[in-house]
This record gives C-alpha cells, structure tokens and sequence, in this order.
C-alpha cells in the first residue's frame, strides 16, 4: 500500500510549552488510523498540522513525498470535519454540501447530483432543502461529512466529531463512520480520547502522551500488547504489577512463579505484568495461587466489577460470576492471559 | 528540551506581513490625525494678531485667560451639563438596553430596527423636530392642554431642560446600544444559579447581572459624558444664546472672535480633560477585566 | 399530600402548544436515594430537573417534598440545589465567593462562611484553591467547585445536570466514582440527569429511563439492564437485540443481551444464521448475524477469535433466563 502521509521529526511549540517533541508516523492509503490520547497530548495540533492551520517548528510533512508543510490549507488534498460541525445556518443541507464545488464554479447539474450521492450515502436521501438549524445533532454531523467528503479529499481529517453527541447515538455513528470510510476508500485520520471509540473503528491506533508518540498498532496489538505502562493503563483496565522475568516463559510476581508466553527480555530482568480484569477468573482459593478477600462488588450491566484485595495489592476483576463482599477466593488465569512488559523508567 | 525556544520563521514572516499591512494606515494617522493636533498645541501658545491672524509668538496669556470667571463659568456648565445628562441618559438607557437583551430573536431585531431607524436623518433635522414637540405652541403643550393637565402653556423651549431633552435623545442610543451588547453577553444561567442558590430575584440581579454588564454600563457613560461635553450644537439649537458651552465658545472664537490661539487653548483644555477620563475609564474597567468579565 | 422524601405528581409541560415535553409524569423518591433520569436528548429530564429545582413551573401536576407542596415556591425558597452543565461559575468571583454565594445570601457570619468554605474544598479535594478565580480552572477543577457550591447550602436534595458531559473519558470515570463516594459520605438525595446508560449503571441506587416525556421504567440497575419492560430500555440499556417470539418458540417480543447469545462454529445446536459482520473493540469480539426471517443481531463475548469470517453458516442459542419478554405479541406495554 502507498504512504500517502510521512511525518518526520515534527516538533511543535507554543510560546515556551513544547506541545510535540518528535513525531515520527508513516500513514498509508485507505486507513483509518486515529489518534488516541488524553487531553493536551498533542494529537489535535498533529492533526491541524496536517491540515495546514498550524506550522511545525521543526520537522517535515510529505504528501506523496512532497513537502508540504508550507502549503496554506486549501492548496492542500485534505477536508476536515470539526466537533462543532460549523454547518452554514442560512443555507440549506444542499447548499452546505454543495457548498465547496460552488466555489470551483461547478456544473449546477453535476453539484446536484453529487450532492444526491453524498446524501445517499450518509444516510440522508431527501434531506436536500432541509434547514440545517433544524437537524438533530447526529444529522448535523453527516451533512459535515458530507460537505467534506463531497471534494473528493484524498484524506479526510475528523477532530473528535462525536463529541458532542449522546452516548447511544455516538455508537451508531461510529459504525456509520466506519461503513462510510470503507465505501469511499480513503484515508480518514481521526481524533480522539475515547478508547473504546478508538478501538472499535480504527485499523491503526497511535497513542500519544505528552508530545510523544507511546505505540503505534492496530486494534487488537495496542489492547493485548501494550509496550509501556501508559498504554496499559489507558487502554482498557489493568491490573499492573512489577515483577520479574526469571527467564524465557517464566515470570514471577506477587511471590509466585507463573508460565508465561512471552520472551526476549534478560535472565531475572525487573519487568511488569499486566493482567485484564476479565482474564481473571474466581475460584475457590484452593485452585489458585494468588487468594485474596472481596471487599467490593458492583454491577456494571454487562458483568461485575470486583475488587480482589490480596497480601500486596487489590486486583479489579470483570466477571459474569457473583461474589459477597468478605469472601475468601483465588484468581485464576492462563499463560497467555500474562503481559510482559519493560518496567518504566528501568532503561 | 527546555530552555531558550527559538522563535521559528513562520513567526518571523507573520510579523512582516502585520506590518506590511499596518505601515499604511499609520503614515494616514501621522498625516491627518497627528499633525494636526500638534498644529493645535503650537497654536495655543501662540499670540492672535491685532486685527486677525496669528503671531507666533509664544504666550501662556491663552491658558490664562481661560481662568478668568466668564471662561471657567463656561468649562463648569458643560461640565454640569454632560453630568445631569449622562444620569438621565444612564438611567432610562440602562433597563431599556437590558430588558431588550432579554427578548425573544423577533423582537431583539425589531428593537434594534427602531433603535437604528432615527438614525437614517441627521441629528441637526431631528433635533429642529423637538422645537416643533417643545415651542410654545408646538405638540406637547398642545397636548398637555388638551387633557387639562395645564392651564399655561409650559417654556421649555430655550431653557436648560430642553438642551438636556435633546442631549437625552441624541446620545441615549449609545447607551442602550453599549448596555445591551454587554447584557446579549450575559450566561443566564449565572442569573439562575444566583437563584437556586438562594438570591431573590432583586438580588440576583444585584449581585449577578448587575456586575456582569457593568463594563456595558461604564463604556456608555463613556460614551455619553464625552460627546455631551462637546455638542454645542444642541446647546445652540434648544438653548438659544442662553446656555454657553465650551463647544459654542470655541467655535464662536475661531469666527466672530478671530481669536484662534484662544480658541486652540481652549480646545485643548478639552482634549486634556477628555483623556484623563478616557484614562479614568480604563483603569475603572481593567479592574472589572482581571475578574474575567473581558 | 405525600408520605415519600420528594414526590412528583402528574407533571406535565410544553412548551410550544401541541407538543408535551413531560406528559404525566409520577415519581417517589426516598431519603439518601441515588436516581438517575436516563434518557436521550429531548426526553424531558432536563425539564423534570428544572421543575423540581424550581426554574421552570409545571402547566399542571405538583412537586412535595418532605410532605411539603413546593410546586409554587420560587428556586430560592426551597432546599434543593443545583449543579449545572456548564457548571455556572460566577466569573466574577473567585472560588471562595463562589462557594459561599448562598451563604452571605442567607447572611451567615463572616468566619462560619470561611469555615464552611474550606470544609467543602477540603471535600472535593481543593484545599488552598480559595483565591483562585473560575477562568484559571480546569474542567474537572471546575466540576468539584460546583458541586461544592451547591453542597454549601446543605440541600436536602442535591439535583445534577449532565455534570461530567465536558470531561475527558478517563477523568469521566474518576468524577463518577468521587460523586458517589460523596453522594455515599454525606447521605444526601441525588437526582442526576444524564444520557450515558453505563454512567447510569455505575453510579445510580435507581433509574429512571426516560423516553418523549413518560417514564418507560423504574427500577435499579440490576432490574433495568437484566428485566427491561419495554424494547426501548432493552435497547437503550447495553446491548439488546429484539426479535419476534416466534422465531425461538416463545410468545411475543423477545428482549436477549448481546452478551449472552453463544455462538456455535459447529453448527450443531441452537438456531441457523449466517455471519454478516465482525468486529472487535476493547477486548470484546461483536459479532453480526442474519436469521432465517432476515433479522440481524449481534452476539458479543470476550477474547478473540479469528476463526469466524462473514459469509459463514453458524448457530446460535441462549438461555431461557436470560431472555426478557418486552411489550407483548400486540406490541403494547406490560
């Protein structure tokens, strides 16, 4: 597949603040690929960087190998769609998508027609003399991505733009979303802070902290291969520990030894484990190694939560099983259910 | 990396282009506002000739001459003028611009229209139109007499009163206008707050509203005082030779007077007067702007 | 009259002739109850909130509380208190002003004011932040000098408006755990308003799903997600796919958590379906089938396997418990 984008060493300040120190991404044809952070981590400036409202202060931007990071936003082959939408209140939906074509001084006929298409596709047939006032938010949003998609950008720039809408609409346009990008076949760069957003609709996540890019990976690498700390703790729920890797396959934590499927770190190398709550299963203590107490239950609909508290830590498990608070259990899980991972700050 | 940052050249090259742009428009002001007012200055220090004209040389005898009683009599009366109409204006401007800031979209915009509308014809034909409302025989002593609520006709005409109606009337648009676009400003759900936190609407109002649209309120003032000082056109029109005002005085030196330099005294006597409160007006308003109402 | 903490009677109100925002609307809240109004946007919880808080009237009905018609009295006259969305902070003001708004209304002593003032910080975990002014706060800063304002006041019933809707996701998480750890703490009656169902789930002792007006059902989390009444909460609440009855030999409309339809790759018991779809997120494998009759559901379960394509044949079944009948063959409400 073709690299469409190539990010090279992009750094970034504002005033004395260095908002981005050294991004390095390659992003390819066809992808959706997001950006997945906390708040000031640097993934909106990344993004407006490639759509041309910010200068890099140092570093490069390719556009098909070209250099662009110079070029002003219109000149570029790249739509964005804004959390706000910024429809045109005084014209129609119509009017909104056609909107950039009229500016190309268009064929009225063919801007009808390709407004017809982008309709159809967003889901939105008839809406063409709508008062855009008037649409609900999750309605608002796709004659945005109408408007942008409809000047066939060769990649279309999204910034959290399911932000401001309910929860349960959110979901169904992210499906939306996704069925949409796969329809038109382009590159769609994402925005976003909502892991689970992230991970359901995107074929490459790029978690960011602080400036810095923390993994690059599709969804299931960054969810069951977190490199660091950071990108398990954010990406779903963990159970961290600190332990160490005795040798190829075996681990030892919590004063236990485990087999484990993971190698290539040194003999008795200081390392931590991650271990998903809903890997951990409860067990009569005598089928475990590592028994604890209950000191917490709470129902989440779709399972419990429960709070495990053993001799060093207290483990969260999400199971379909009840336990009463103040029982004695054990937490049983397999090899493979171990996480390897270097231990911050050890290199 | 911390440390000194480098300014990139993006920056650099924002930085010629704002000049580039403002170069223009600052040669204009030189040109046409600065030069000018120091012509001005110069000539207040100047001596008047012995029939007409100008003798530069330099005098203070201007600046004192503004000193004695007839001249100073004439600084006090504006100044009492612009006060009692900046109340009045304040008063009745106030509520008008913040209950207008309270209505629907409609009537927002058919308020602003009629609002706007007096604007259309000059102030000078507008103000001729009170002399029809005020004279002696003019509509409202009609008026007045017809629902019995006067048996003499009332002389409000080429009084003081009617200088202060036409001072209302002319300015008290800036003053809504100022009120209203701080009070469209306004979260109505602070006024809300205010209320579920206990405040009665009175003070709610007091301790919420009030604060938040006073910059509205201190740039009419503002916006008022300043002209009020200088519309001597009013004072001529609705006064007659009854009420001298600065304005009036300058203007009648620089013609029948010949008397320029005095007259550049004068004038800038004003200007001294109208900057200190420009300046008062800032340092008031910077206050209100470190509590985050800017 | 009224025996419960607050009660709602019958409200109803609309705004714009013809169109009801709340349609008759009942409600019992006891004492120390942790409610959430859950709803999507336009269902009338936000109206229901400010009906109680007192900012708007009813057009008929009435609010009691403690055994008090409260209906008429004006939001300054009653002991409720609110957080807002956007948290209403008085720009003009610095934190400790803000806090003790209410309390200088009522004319409390300067140092009991103080007092107070620094118990609450100390409550939301803002200790020091007296002179600091709301535009130098953060969002979540924001959020907890809010609710510390209400709080102040010592409501009887704390209302809160969509609280955390600004925050990032993480901080989201961390808010709820705090509001029901305080909400625990000070045995205050919440009454909390938002349109995020696991939000709801986590925090609430009881909730109300809301839809156009009326109240769908009322019931705890556990009732809500594993006994919904009506399509609308199954589907609202979690994952739920509604089928005709008929299709699994049962009477009606049948309600089944995505959860908890199991997959058979080997086609060996339950019923056929073909795969349309698959998809994974967060640890969680979706999958999307057709039925017989062109129905689509999704099964969803834990762990990855690659061993399902679109297009394949499978089968699928579920335990009787854990399908809910919602509405009726006739389609109304139980």
């Amino acid at each position: 597949m073709n690299k469409l984008i190539e990010l090279k060493n992009l750094t970034k300040n504002f005033d004395d603040q260095q908002v981005l120190r050294g991004i390095n991404l390659d992003i390819y044809e066809n992808e959706f690929l997001t950006l997945l952070g906390p708040s000031g981590c640097g993934k909106t400036t990344t993004l407006r960087i490639i759509a041309g409202f910010e200068e890099p202060s140092g570093g490069e931007v390719l556009f098909n190998g070209i250099e662009i990071s110079k070029l002003p936003p219109y000149k570029r082959e790249v739509n964005t769609v804004f959390q706000k939408y910024a429809l045109f209140p005084h014209l129609n939906v119509a009017e909104n998508i056609g909107f950039g074509l009229n500016l190309k001084k268009m064929d009225k006929d063919v801007i009808a027609q390709k407004v017809r298409k982008m309709l159809k596709m967003v889901g939105l047939e008839g809406f063409e003399k709508r008062d855009v006032t008037l649409l609900s938010g999750g309605q608002q949003q796709r004659v945005a991505i109408a408007r942008a998609l409809v000047n066939e950008p060769k990649i279309l720039l999204l910034d959290e733009p399911l932000g401001a809408l309910d929860a349960k609409i959110r979901k169904q346009m992210q499906i939306e979303l996704k069925k949409i990008q796969q329809e038109v076949g382009i590159t769609f760069i994402y925005v976003t802070h909502d892991q689970e957003e992230a991970l359901s609709m995107s074929d490459t996540v790029v978690v960011m902290n602080n400036g810095e890019i923390q993994q690059i990976g599709s969804p299931t690498d960054i969810y069951n291969e977190p490199e660091n700390r950071f990108v398990a703790g954010f990406i779903g729920e963990s159970n961290i520990i600190e332990g160490i890797m005795i040798r190829d396959y075996l681990v030892q934590f919590d004063g236990f030894e485990f087999e484990c499927v993971d190698k290539g770190f040194e003999d008795n190398e200081e390392i931590e484990v991650v271990l998903r709550p809903e890997d951990l299963d409860i067990v009569e203590p005598s089928q475990a190694k590592i028994n604890g107490v209950v000191r917490n239950v709470t129902f989440k609909g779709v399972h419990y939560e429960i709070l495990v508290e053993t001799e060093l830590r207290t483990y969260k498990v999400q199971t379909t099983d009840y336990a009463e608070v103040g029982r004695q259990v054990g937490l049983k899980f397999g090899p493979e259910d171990i996480h390897v991972m270097y231990r911050m700050g050890a290199y | 990396m911390r440390g000194k940052i480098s300014r990139s050249k993006s920056s650099a090259k924002h930085t010629h282009a704002t000049i580039g742009m403002i170069l223009p428009l600052y040669i204009f002001t030189l040109i046409f506002v600065a030069c000018p007012l120091l012509y001005m200055v110069a000539l207040s220090f100047a001596t008047p000739g012995e029939v007409h004209g100008v003798q530069w040389i330099f005098t203070l005898d201007n600046y004192r001459k503004i000193l004695e009683p007839v001249y100073l009599n004439t600084f006090v009366q504006s100044f009492q003028l612009a006060i009692t109409s900046t109340l009045f204006i304040t008063l009745i401007g106030y509520p008008f611009g913040y209950f207008m800031a309270k209505l629907p979209a409609g009537g927002k915009k058919k308020a602003m229209l009629l609002l706007m509308l007096p604007f259309w014809v000059n102030s000078l034909i507008r103000l001729y139109g009170w002399i029809i409302i005020l004279q002696k025989k003019g509509l409202l002593n009609f008026v007045l007499k017809k629902l019995d609520l006067i048996q003499k006709p009332l002389k409000i005409m080429y009084s003081y009163p009617a200088i202060v109606i036409g001072m209302i009337y002319v300015l008290l648009p800036f003053m809504i206008l100022s009120v209203y676009s701080s009070a469209e400003k306004l979260d109505w759900s602070l006024v809300e707050a205010a209320r579920d936190l206990g405040a009665s609407k009175a003070k709610a109002f007091w301790t919420v509203s009030f604060r938040l649209t006073l910059p509205g309120l201190l740039s009419g003032v503002i916006l008022t005082f300043i002209p009020s000082m200088g519309l001597f056109f009013i004072a001529d029109i609705l006064g007659g030779n009854k009420v001298v005002l600065v304005g009036s005085l300058i203007q009648d030196q620089m013609t029948r007077g010949n008397n320029w330099p005095f007259a550049a005294a004068l004038a800038v006597i004003m200007m001294i007067l109208t900057t200190l409160m420009i300046l008062l007006y800032r340092k008031v308003t910077n206050a209100k702007e470190v509590e985050g109402l800017g | 009259m009224s025996d419960s903490f607050l009660e709602l009677k019958d409200l109803k109100k609309s705004f714009t002739p013809g169109e009801y925002v709340l349609q008759g609307i009942n409600l019992k809240i006891e004492q120390g109850e942790f409610v959430t109004l859950l709803g999507s946007s336009g269902c009338g919880k936000t109206t229901t909130l400010r009906i109680i808080a007192g900012l708007e009237q009813p057009d008929s009905g009435s609010v009691w509380l403690e055994g008090k018609d409260v209906t008429n009295l004006e939001p300054n006259e009653r002991d409720v208190n609110t957080v807002f969305q956007n948290y209403a902070l008085f720009p003009h003001m610095n934190v400790a002003d803000n806090i003790g708004y209410g309390l200088k209304i009522r004319k409390v002593s300067k140092a009991d004011i103080r007092k107070k003032v620094k118990e609450m910080l100390e409550l939301v975990q803002l200790e020091g932040y007296e002179k600091r002014k709301p535009a130098e706060l953060s969002g979540g800063q924001k959020q907890r000098v809010a609710i510390a304002r209400a709080l102040a006041n010592n409501p009887r019933v704390l209302l809160l408006d969509e609280p955390l809707g600004a925050l990032d996701l993480q901080l989201r998480r961390a808010m709820q755990l705090e509001l029901k750890r305080l909400q625990k703490k000070l045995g205050i009656t919440f009454i909390y308003i938002t349109h995020d169902q696991e939000e709801a789930i986590n925090m609430s002792d009881r909730i109300v799903v809301m839809n156009q007006g009326r109240f769908e059902q009322i019931g705890t989390p556990d009732e809500i997600y594993n006994h919904p009444k009506t399509s609308y909460v199954a589907t609202f609440v979690g994952n739920a796919n509604i089928l005709k009855g008929e299709l699994v030999g049962m009477d009606g409309t049948v309600a089944i958590r995505s959860e908890n339809i199991i997959l058979d790759e080997n086609c060996k018991q339950g019923y056929s379906a073909v795969v349309k779809e698959k998809n994974f997120a967060a640890g969680q494998l979706r999958v999307l089938l057709v039925l017989s009759d062109g129905t689509e559901i999704t099964a969803s379960r834990f762990g990855m396997n690659a061993n399902i394509q679109p297009g394949q044949q499978i089968n699928w079944y579920f335990d009787l418990k854990n399908a809910v009948i919602v509405d009726n063959a006739k389609g109304e409400r139980l």
